[in-house]
C-alpha cells in the first residue's frame, strides 16, 4: 500500500527533558524517521574543572532531578577510586538501600505517571483522580514510601545530603528503619495490584534485535560498581567504560551517541534483566514469568515490564538489607578518613534508566582537572533512533494513520523512560 | 473548594522548564500525603513532564530553569505575555543555579571541553528576572514542596506571602541539629535564607546556600567567624558562588 505519513512531535510530553520525533513517509517510502534531542546543554564536564572533591557529588547530583542519588553515588565512587578509598561494609549497605529507594521512586513515577496513561487512553494521570482514584492512591502510596526511604537514608530524595566521599554521613534511626521494613512488607499487596493492572495493558508486539549493556552481577543483582557486560558477549572492567561506550558527537542532536558491537545498544531495566536474570529475587522472577519476559528479550516496550519486575526485586531486597543493617550497632562508623591525592577514578552505577559512568582526574590538591560523565539516555539515543525507523518500517507495511503512528512512536520513546536533560548535561 | 463559606478560585496553572535538571517540577509530584489535595486545589493545564494535554490559557506560570539559548528567550517572552502571574521556581530560575558556574569560562572554551570541534549553540546562563518581569520567586535546589504548597495556598486565597526572615541556623536549632562548624566544616547557614527546614546540616552536609541570602545578613561578622574557624575568604566566596544566589556579595558574573 502506498501511503503517506507525517509525524512531527515537538517536545515529546511525559518524558524528562526535550526531544522530538519526526517521521515522513511518502508513497510508502520512509524519507525520515528520527529521534532528535534538542535539550539545551549545561556543560557539566566543563564546570567540574577546578571543583574540589567534596563539591563533585553535590554538583553532579544536579545533572538529574530524578536520579540525583545515582549521580551522587557514581560521582563519589569515582572519587574514591581516584583516592584509593575503601568504604566500610555498612556504608555499602546504606548506599544500596538509598539506591533501591531511588530505583523504586523513579520506576513508580514512570510506570504510573508517564507510561500507564497511554495504555488506558488518557493523556495524563490527572483524569484518573476522578475515574479510578484507587489506582492513584496505590501510586501515591508506593511512590511516597520510596521517597521516604530515600529521605531516611540519603537525607533527601532529590539531591541527597548524606552520601559523601568516604561513606555515608549518618546511621539512620533504627526505629525508623524497622518501621520501614514493616511498611515495605505491607506494600506488597499494592505491588501485586500494580502487576495486575499492567497485565491488562496491551504491550505492542515489536522486536528489533539489539545489544544490551549493563553491570554484571556476581552474587547480587547489580546496581553499584563491578564489571561491565554486554549480551553480545563482551565483558570489561569498570575503568574500561570508554571502550564500552565509544561516545561520539552527532549533528542533529545535542546529546551524543554511543555504540559497541552493532550500530546501537540499549541500557536500562530490560538490559539489566537480560544480563542478570538469574540474580533476581524469586518473587521478581515470578512476575517476569507471568509476562513471558525471559532473557534475552528484544521488545523495547517490555522495558516497562522489566521496571515492574525490578520494583518487586528492590522491595524484597530492601527488606533483606534493612534486616542486615539492623544487626549493626548504631555507633558503627559509616565513614572513613582519607587524604585527597592525585589520580584518576571511574564510578559505574545502574541508575533507573541504565548504566551511568563518572570519571574524574584529580590534582594533588584534590581538585578536578578533567571530568567525563556518560549518561544512560546518551547510550540509548541511537537505539531509540533505529527502533523508531524499524517500527515505522514494520507499520508502513501494515497500514497506519498519522495519529496511531504518533502514539506508537511516542510510547516507544516513553518505554525507554528517557532522561533527556540528563543526557545533555 | 470551600473554606469559611468562601469559594476558592482554582487557578489554571502551567509549568515550564528551561536549562535545568527538572528536580523542582518533580516536587509537584512528590509529598504524596497531600498530593491529591494539591492537585484538586489547582487546575494544571500545561505540564510537559507529566501530561500530554496542552493549553495556552493559564493564570499562573511556574518557570523552572535558567536561560542559556536564544530559542529559550523567545519561549520565555511568549509565556510572559500569556501568564497573569509568573513565578520563578527554584534556584536555577531565581539565580541561574549551579549552571551559572559556566559563566566563569568563555563559551568557546566550555564548548571545546564538551563537544570538541562541533560546538553547540549556547549563551552565558541568565536567571529569569534578567530577561522578563517576575512576579514571585521561590528559591531552593530543589524547592521545598511544603513551601510551594504554602505559597500556592496564599495565592489561591489572595493573602500576601511572607518568606521567613531568619537564616537557616534558626531551623537547625529547631531540629536540634549539631552545628557543622562544630564538626570543622564551612557552613553558609548564618547568612542563608531559611524556610527549607535545614535538611542539609541534619543530613550531614553543611548549608551551601541554595536559597540565597537571608533577610538581614551580617557578612562582615560571617567572614570573621569563617576565618576564626580556618576558612579563607576565597573559600567562602567559592562556596557562595555555587548556586548563584550570593552574586551581590561576590560580584561574580
Ligand atoms: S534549582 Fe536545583 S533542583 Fe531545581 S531545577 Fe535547578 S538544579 Fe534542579
Ligand atoms: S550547621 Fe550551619 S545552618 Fe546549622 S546552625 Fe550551624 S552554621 Fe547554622
Ligand atoms: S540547608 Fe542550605 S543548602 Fe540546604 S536546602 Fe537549606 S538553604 Fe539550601
Amino acid at each position: 500500500m502506498k501511503i503517506n505519513l507525517n509525524v512531527d512531535v515537538h517536545h515529546l510530553t511525559r518524558v524528562e527533558g526535550h526531544g522530538n520525533i519526526i517521521v515522513k513517509v511518502e508513497k510508502g517510502e520512509i524519507k525520515q524517521a528520527s529521534w532528535e534531542v534538542v535539550e539545551t546543554p549545561r556543560y557539566f564536564e566543563a564546570i567540574l574543572r577546578g571543583q574540589r572533591y567534596d563539591a563533585a557529588g553535590i554538583l553532579t547530583a544536579r545533572i538529574c532531578g530524578i536520579c540525583s542519588i545515582g549521580h551522587c553515588l557514581a560521582s563519589i565512587r569515582a572519587t574514591e577510586h581516584a583516592f584509593g578509598i575503601e568504604i566500610p561494609e555498612i556504608a555499602k549497605k546504606l548506599r544500596m538501600l538509598a539506591k533501591h529507594g531511588e530505583t523504586l521512586q523513579s520506576h513508580f513515577l514512570h510506570l504510573f505517571f508517564l507510561a500507564a496513561p497511554d495504555f488506558i487512553n488518557l493523556k495524563s494521570v490527572i483524569p484518573l483522580l476522578e475515574k479510578n482514584p484507587q489506582v492513584v492512591a496505590i501510586a501515591a502510596r508506593l511512590k511516597g514510601l520510596a521517597n521516604n526511604l530515600c529521605d531516611l537514608v540519603a537525607g533527601r530524595t532529590t539531591h541527597p545530603v548524606s552520601l559523601h566521599v568516604g561513606g555515608v554521613s549518618n546511621f539512620p534511626d533504627k526505629r525508623k528503619l524497622s518501621l520501614f521494613k514493616e511498611q515495605l512488607k505491607q506494600s506488597i499487596p499494592d505491588l501485586h495490584a500494580t502487576v495486575d493492572l499492567f497485565r491488562t495493558f496491551e504491550i505492542p508486539d515489536f522486536v528489533r534485535e539489539t545489544e544490551f549493556v549493563s553491570l554484571k552481577g556476581v552474587d547480587e543483582y547489580p546496581f553499584i560498581g563491578g564489571n561491565l557486560i554486554s549480551s553480545d558477549g563482551i565483558e570489561m572492567k569498570e575503568h574500561e567504560y570508554r571502550k564500552m561506550t565509544n561516545e561520539f558527537v552527532v549533528e542533529h542532536s545535542t546529546s551524543k551517541w554511543c555504540r559497541l558491537s552493532r550500530e546501537s545498544f540499549a541500557v536500562g531495566a530490560l538490559a539489566r534483566l537480560n544480563n542478570n536474570y538469574t540474580l533476581l529475587h524469586p518473587e521478581a522472577k515470578k512476575v517476569a514469568e507471568t509476562f513471558g519476559l525471559k532473557p534475552v528479550h528484544h521488545n523495547p516496550f517490555m522495558n516497562n515490564v522489566a521496571q515492574l519486575v525490578e520494583v518487586v526485586h528492590c522491595t524484597y531486597d530492601s527488606i533483606r538489607l534493612i534486616n542486615e543493617i539492623l544487626e549493626y550497632p548504631e555507633n558503627t562508623p559509616t565513614m572513613v578518613k582519607f587524604e585527597p591525592k592525585e589520580g584518576v577514578g571511574v564510578g559505574a552505577v545502574e541508575v533507573p534508566r541504565g548504566i551511568l559512568y563518572h570519571e574524574y582526574e584529580y590534582n594533588q590538591k584534590g581538585r578536578i582537572v578533567k571530568a567525563n560523565c556518560i549518561i544512560p539516555t546518551t547510550q540509548n539515543n541511537a537505539n531509540i533512533h533505529y527502533d523508531i525507523y524499524d517500527l515505522v518500517r514494520k507499520n508502513v507495511q501494515k497500514g497506519m494513520t498519522d495519529e496511531k503512528l504518533e502514539l506508537l512512536c511516542s510510547m516507544l520513546v516513553r518505554a525507554y523512560d528517557p532522561c533527556i536533560s540528563c543526557s545533555v548535561h | 473548594m470551600k473554606y469559611l463559606f468562601m469559594e476558592s478560585k482554582r487557578p489554571k496553572v502551567a509549568v515550564f522548564d528551561f536549562t535545568d535538571c527538572e528536580g523542582c517540577e518533580l516536587q509537584f509530584a512528590n509529598k504524596e500525603e497531600t498530593l491529591v489535595d494539591f492537585l484538586k486545589a489547582i487546575d494544571i493545564v500545561n505540564f510537559r513532564e507529566v501530561m500530554s494535554e496542552k493549553s495556552d490559557e493559564y493564570d499562573i506560570a511556574f518557570i523552572e530553569g535558567s536561560i542559556s539559548r536564544a530559542d529559550e528567550i523567545e519561549r520565555l517572552l511568549t509565556i510572559r505575555q500569556k501568564a497573569k502571574f509568573l513565578i520563578a521556581l527554584g534556584s536555577c530560575a531565581c539565580f541561574g543555579g549551579v549552571n551559572r558556574m559556566k559563566n566563569k569560562f568563555p563559551m568557546s572554551d566550555v564548548n571545546k571541553e564538551v563537544y570538541g570541534e562541533t560546538p553547540k549553540e549556547t549563551l552565558p546562563v541568565r536567571s529569569i528576572k534578567e530577561l522578563v518581569h517576575v512576579d514571585f520567586e521561590i528559591p531552593g535546589c530543589p524547592v521545598s514542596k511544603a513551601e510551594v504548597e504554602r505559597i500556592v495556598q496564599h495565592i489561591i486565597w489572595e493573602v500576601p506571602y511572607q518568606f521567613p526572615v531568619y537564616p537557616v541556623c534558626f531551623e537547625c536549632k529547631q531540629r536540634f541539629t549539631i552545628c557543622r562548624f562544630e564538626l570543622g566544616e564551612l557552613c553558609l547557614g548564618p547568612v542563608s535564607a531559611g524556610g527549607c527546614d535545614a535538611p542539609c546540616p541534619a543530613g550531614g552536609t553543611p548549608c551551601w546556600g541554595c536559597r540565597g541570602i537571608c533577610a538581614a545578613p551580617n557578612f562582615q561578622e560571617f567572614f570573621n567567624l569563617a576565618k576564626e574557624r580556618g576558612f579563607s575568604k576565597e573559600e567562602v566566596i567559592e562556596r557562595m558562588d555555587f548556586f548563584g544566589g550570593f552574586r551581590s556579595v561576590t560580584g561574580s558574573k
